[in-house]
This record gives structure tokens, C-alpha cells and sequence, in this order.
């Protein structure tokens, strides 16, 4: 027998979780994992946006291949998908959570994804991408998708209390909320039983009470959360005092220090925090990053780390039934995410062209099913989400087709390094930015092509080890000319030709 | 004690330019562009089409009735320019240009003009589709 759960958070930072050194959110859940299983030091996202990087963990494969090169771009309805390949070996699959294959903005009803809330959990035809059942959600409470559909029927009181994630404009809303009134911030009054993350377990819970004793499955478990907007129910708040969280390392208090440390890299960083440069989608157009106060970051961080709290509390709901079941010594429990989050890092939130840890260092846990008799171990070398694809056909027996570009994450630390590649590109409204990322032997290093801001010599070079929260920009450093060539050369050999491109289509 | 900083230089207009080439003559061509109740035929995601006066509206595959004005429908310069008059664009302006390159092909161009910003892109990523369409069925005759 083979089961897999594979459970994926959205927006969440490495330093969120107890097991990696956490220390304001309390996740036992995912630490007992880690305590028995594999725990990645530094797993890295092929994109550090949803869409790309989600694109990547069902294809097992570059944006450069796969297409969905930003935010906006629908992957190809004929693109591989390692739940077909598990389908088609015998697997029952599930999709429950957040999907974000395709354009979440589609008035004009032209995605398949979209599509399928109002047709109930079944897709038409019997499988969407691999899937035979799918229960989608998203951050809010607005559109078409089956929570939201869920929450309409059956709460909708409770609708008005979520934060508007768009405003008027269908831009990312830029209101303050909460105490502080720090964006995308609202206090939210909704029952925590009504909440999007328990309605991702309850539904998870569901579908496995149906399934037979001896069905091989995979479910992927995906939770909006930790994403902004940071709404928990407001009874949960409780767990934490905003007022009580300490300021990030990577905040630099002083103003001066922040805009410092700013000016020492590619010139889109203080551009975006000043509010003169707007890249992408990702963050409120119009909030200025320099407005961003140590208060407001507190509140965030408390209310991500509430947000965080109930999702290793909601995976705990479901890793007692399976053991109830009788299912554990043969699940494989992956728990990762798709990009992190600054909560604060250099005076910012959010996410962008920025390919710093706080959003290029990933949580990544792999409790190997007990009865695979692998050692724990913490990996230190670096992983791609790349990675995942391969290493569910290892689990599942399964031959690696032919599409897949990663190779199975390593099972203990003596096995060899090998580099990992992160890419943005962005083209929005008159406005582009491109990123070319290698991570490999202890270094990040970030090369820029030609671009509104950039004449593409622009570079980023970071020490791990002894820069940690990557404030010394080493590029032009003769010191270390010759590793950041090989890095760059890597960065070349790794990424494969890209396929046609496809077009923007929405915002997100 | 933080200075005060500025405002976001936050675009609120956008344009956004589609194109296609089809591999027949512009003349072929403009009767799909220049009959407005033939929309629905090609641009996909819109049900279906009303045309009175010089109103027309469409309703999508998702349910939304959006009203338009026909602002320009010249066979001559083959434009086709509408307004979309829903109060969730503050400004808008679509033109449709289909240009002979006299050699038995044609381009169609979709531009879509817009405040806000965002629904410039929305507009324009299904025209985009709605332009590999109309070429599909031209060049199938």
C-alpha cells in the first residue's frame, strides 16, 4: 500500500516553524514530523509567486517549460501532472484547498478551474489535471469556487467579516486594518469551524473516510493560509499579543539602516519601498513600503503566526484519523509551501522580484511512511519544489516519465549538492523585471536581464553562512569574482530552453 | 519617529494590445469584427449578444451583463471601437483594427484601454484568445 499526503501552505517563511527555529507560532504537529522524518534546510521555490511555483510542483517542471512564466499565465489544460501519473498507476487522488493553476480574475468564465465549483467535487469527464475529486478555496470569500460557494450557502453572515483581498479597482487592496492598520489586516469575527482552514481539513477528512481500506491515494492538502489577507478568526487571537512580538532580525529598526541596506541592491528594492516603482501584482499598488511601521509588522507577524497555529492544528485533525484508520506506518506526510513572505524583512511585506530567504526559503518536512525504514535527518544541501514530482513517482514505484526536470530529494545528508534554480519574469503594464537565481554551495546568487529598471548588469551575491539575513550584496566583490562566474554559468546550464511563451491573461 | 513619506506611483489607466495575423484578406475578415452581433461567435467567454441602436450587451459565460457603446463601426478604415459602460470601469475604450498587409493576410488588433488598470489586462487577456479564435474560424472557411 501507498498513500501520500502532500500538504502545501501558501506564502509561508522557513522561520515560521518550531522545528526550524521558530519561535512565536506553536507547531508541534509539523515538528513531530520533522522529529521522524527528513527536515530540508533550504528547499527553494522555481518562483516566488503562487501560480509558477504551484505550476511547478504538479509538473515536476521549469516555468521556462511549463509556461506559467508569472502570475496570470493559466498553465496549458495539456500540461503533465504528477496526479495523472499516479492516477493512471492506480491512485485515487484529491485536490482539496488552493489549486491557482489558472487566473483566479475571469469574468468572462473562460477557466476550467473556475468552472468547477458549481459542478460539485467530481470534474467533468471524471478527472481536471489528474484529479478525480476537487474541493477548491481560495484566501477570500468572493467568487466561484467551492468554499466560497460553501460558506454563501451555509454562513453567509459570516461572508462580511473576511477582508476584501481586492478593491474596487480589482487591485490588491492597500486598506489597513486590525490595531495597527497595517494592509491587508481585518479582524474577522467568522467561527473558526467556518474558516478556510478547517474547511480544508474537514473536506480532506471527508474524502479519505471513503475511501476503501487498500486504496493507494494522494491528496494534496492545500491551505490558503498563511497568505495575506491575515484575517483568522478573531477568537483565536487570543493565542498571541501583537504587542508581545519581537521585531524580526531581518527588520532593521532604523530608518536609515533600512534604506541603507536598500541602496546596496539592484536599484527595483528602494524604488518599490519608496512607492516609485510598481513591478507586479503581488502587493497593494498603492502602498508605499516606507510607510510600514514596527507596530504594524508585529500585528502581522502575530496573526500569520495564529494563521500558522491552525494549520498545524488542522493537519494534526488529519493525521489522527489516518492513524485511527489504521493507514500511518504506510503515509508519506510532505509538507512544503510555495514561496515565503518578508513579514517585515528589510522594512517590507509581501513578495516580489526579490530573491532574498524570506521568500526563496522554504519550509520543507518529509515524514517517510514509518514502514520505508529511512533514518531521520536534516538536510542541509539545496532542494527544488522541483523536486517534489520525482520523489512522489519514487514513492509511488513509479518509472519517472520523461517530462519531469528534478530528481527525488535526497533521503540523507551525504548525498551530493546540486544547484537550484528560481526565476522571475514580470511584464505589467509598461513594466518588466527579470531574475535569473542559483542557489548551490552556500551561496544565492541573482543575475537581472534587461528590463525597465535594469541594464541587466545588475547582480545580488549572498554568503548563507556568514550573511544569514543577506544584507552584503558581494556581486562585485573581486574577492569572489570567479565562484559568482561558475554560479552564474550554473544558472545557464540548469535552466532548460524556454517553450513558446504564453500570454498574460489576468492579473492573477 | 518616521518622516512622512509619498504616494505610490500607481498607474490606474492602462493599454494593452493584442494581435493576431490571419491568413486571409481584411475584407474576409471585417464582416466577423463589423457585425456586432456576430461577438459571441468568436470571442470566447461571452454567451451572448444584444445589439439595439448603437447599444449593445453582452453577457458572459460566467453570468455578467456588461453594456457597450458602439462609439465606432467604419468598414472603410475597418474600426470597430466600443465603450464598456458598466460602473466598474471608470474609462474605457476597445478598438478592433483589421489591416490588409496585401498579400492575402490581414492583422487583427485588439487594444483595450482602461481605468482601472486592472480590468485592461482581464479585457485584453480574453481578447487575446477571442483574436486565436476569430483567425480558427477564418481561416476554417
Amino acid at each position: 500500500m501507498s498513500r501520500i499526503l502532500f500538504v502545501t501552505t501558501d506564502q509561508q517563511r522557513y522561520d515560521t516553524l518550531g522545528c526550524n527555529g521558530g519561535t512565536l507560532a506553536r507547531t508541534p504537529v509539523v515538528d513531530a514530523l520533522a522529529a521522524h522524518g527528513l527536515r530540508y534546510e533550504r528547499a527553494v521555490p522555481s518562483s516566488v509567486v503562487c501560480m509558477p511555483s504551484r505550476a511547478t510542483m504538479l509538473t515536476g517542471q521549469h516555468p521556462a517549460t511549463h509556461g506559467v512564466w508569472m502570475n496570470g499565465v493559466p498553465l496549458a489544460d495539456d500540461a503533465p501532472s504528477i496526479a495523472e501519473v499516479l492516477r493512471q498507476t492506480g491512485y485515487r487522488t484529491a485536490l482539496i484547498g488552493k489549486a491557482h493553476f489558472e487566473p483566479f480574475l475571469d469574468p468572462f468564465g473562460r477557466f476550467a478551474e473556475n468552472a468547477l465549483g458549481a459542478l460539485g467535487p467530481t470534474p467533468p469527464g471524471g478527472s481536471h489535471r489528474g484529479f478525480e475529486h476537487l474541493e477548491l478555496a481560495t484566501h477570500g470569500v468572493m467568487g466561484p469556487l467551492h468554499y466560497a460557494r460553501w460558506l454563501r450557502a451555509n454562513h453567509p453572515e459570516a461572508m462580511a467579516g473576511f477582508y476584501e483581498t481586492l478593491d474596487a479597482d480589482l487591485q490588491v487592496n492597500a486598506r489597513g486594518g486590525g490595531a495597527t492598520g497595517a494592509p491587508q489586516v481585518a479582524v474577522n469575527p467568522v467561527a473558526r469551524e467556518w474558516y478556510h482552514t478547517d474547511w480544508v481539513a474537514q473536506r480532506t477528512l471527508d474524502w479519505l473516510a471513503g475511501l476503501a481500506d487498500d486504496d493507494d491515494w494522494f491528496c494534496w492538502m492545500s491551505f490558503p493560509d498563511p497568505h495575506h489577507p491575515w484575517d483568522p478568526p478573531e477568537s483565536e487571537m487570543r493565542r498571541i499579543d501583537w504587542r508581545d512580538v519581537a521585531l524580526p532580525a531581518g527588520y532593521p529598526a532604523r530608518r536609515d539602516e533600512r534604506e541603507r541596506l536598500l541602496d546596496d541592491k539592484p536599484r527595483h528594492w528602494r524604488l518599490w519601498y519608496d512607492g516609485a516603482l510598481v513591478s507586479n501584482y503581488e502587493a497593494p499598488a498603492t502602498w508605499v513600503p516606507a510607510t510600514l511601521t514596527a507596530d504594524q509588522v508585529r500585528e502581522v507577524n502575530a496573526r500569520n503566526a495564529v494563521e500558522v497555529e491552525l494549520i498545524d492544528e488542522a493537519l494534526g485533525r488529519v493525521l489522527e484519523a489516518l492513524d485511527a484508520r489504521g493507514w500511518d506506518d504506510d503515509v508519506d506526510v510532505v509538507v512544503t509551501t510555495d514561496h515565503g513572505e518578508f513579514q517585515g524583512d528589510f522594512g517590507l511585506l509581501f513578495k516580489g522580484p526579490y530573491h532574498v530567504d524570506s521568500l526563496m526559503r522554504l519550509p520543507l518536512v518529509w515524514r517517510p511512511a514509518p514502514r520505508r525504514g529511512i533514518a531521520p535527518a536534516v538536510i542541509d544541501c539545496p532542494v527544488g519544489l522541483i523536486d517534489l514530482a520525482p520523489t512522489f513517482c519514487a514513492l509511488a514505484g513509479v518509472e519517472p516519465p520523461a517530462f519531469l526536470e528534478g530528481r527525488p530529494l535526497p533521503t540523507s545528508p551525504d548525498e551530493p549538492t546540486r544547484p537550484v534554480l528560481t526565476e522571475w519574469d514580470s511584464e505589467l503594464f509598461g513594466v518588466d523585471v527579470h531574475l535569473r537565481t542559483i542557489t548551490h554551495d552556500g551561496y544565492v546568487c541573482t543575475t537581472y536581464l534587461p528590463g525597465t529598471v535594469h541594464d541587466g548588469s545588475e547582480g545580488e551575491l549572498y554568503d548563507l553562512t556568514d550573511d544569514p539575513l543577506q544584507r552584503v550584496n558581494r556581486f562585485d566583490d573581486p574577492a569572489v569574482r570567479a565562484l559568482r562566474d561558475d554560479l552564474i554559468g550554473e544558472a545557464r546550464d540548469v535552466r532548460p530552453p524556454t517553450t513558446p511563451r504564453r500570454e498574460v491573461v489576468a492579473p492573477v | 519617529m518616521e518622516d512622512r513619506v509619498g504616494e505610490a506611483v500607481h498607474r490606474t489607466r492602462a493599454s494593452v494590445r493584442r494581435h493576431v495575423r490571419i491568413r486571409r484578406p481584411a475584407e474576409v475578415v471585417w464582416p466577423y469584427v463589423g457585425d456586432p452581433t456576430r461577438l459571441a461567435e468568436w470571442f470566447t467567454g461571452i454567451a451572448e449578444c444584444r445589439v439595439t441602436g448603437a447599444t449593445r450587451t453582452v453577457v458572459t459565460e460566467s453570468g455578467v451583463a456588461m453594456p457597450e457603446e458602439i462609439v465606432t463601426n467604419d468598414p472603410l478604415a475597418r474600426r470597430f471601437q466600443y465603450r464598456i459602460t458598466t460602473a466598474l470601469f471608470h474609462e474605457h475604450l476597445s478598438t478592433i483594427d483589421v489591416i490588409d498587409l496585401d498579400d492575402g493576410t490581414c492583422l487583427a488588433v485588439y487594444g483595450v484601454d482602461a481605468n482601472p488598470a486592472t480590468l485592461a489586462l482581464v479585457i485584453a487577456g480574453a481578447a487575446g484568445d477571442a483574436l486565436h479564435r476569430l483567425r480558427e474560424l477564418v481561416e476554417a472557411t
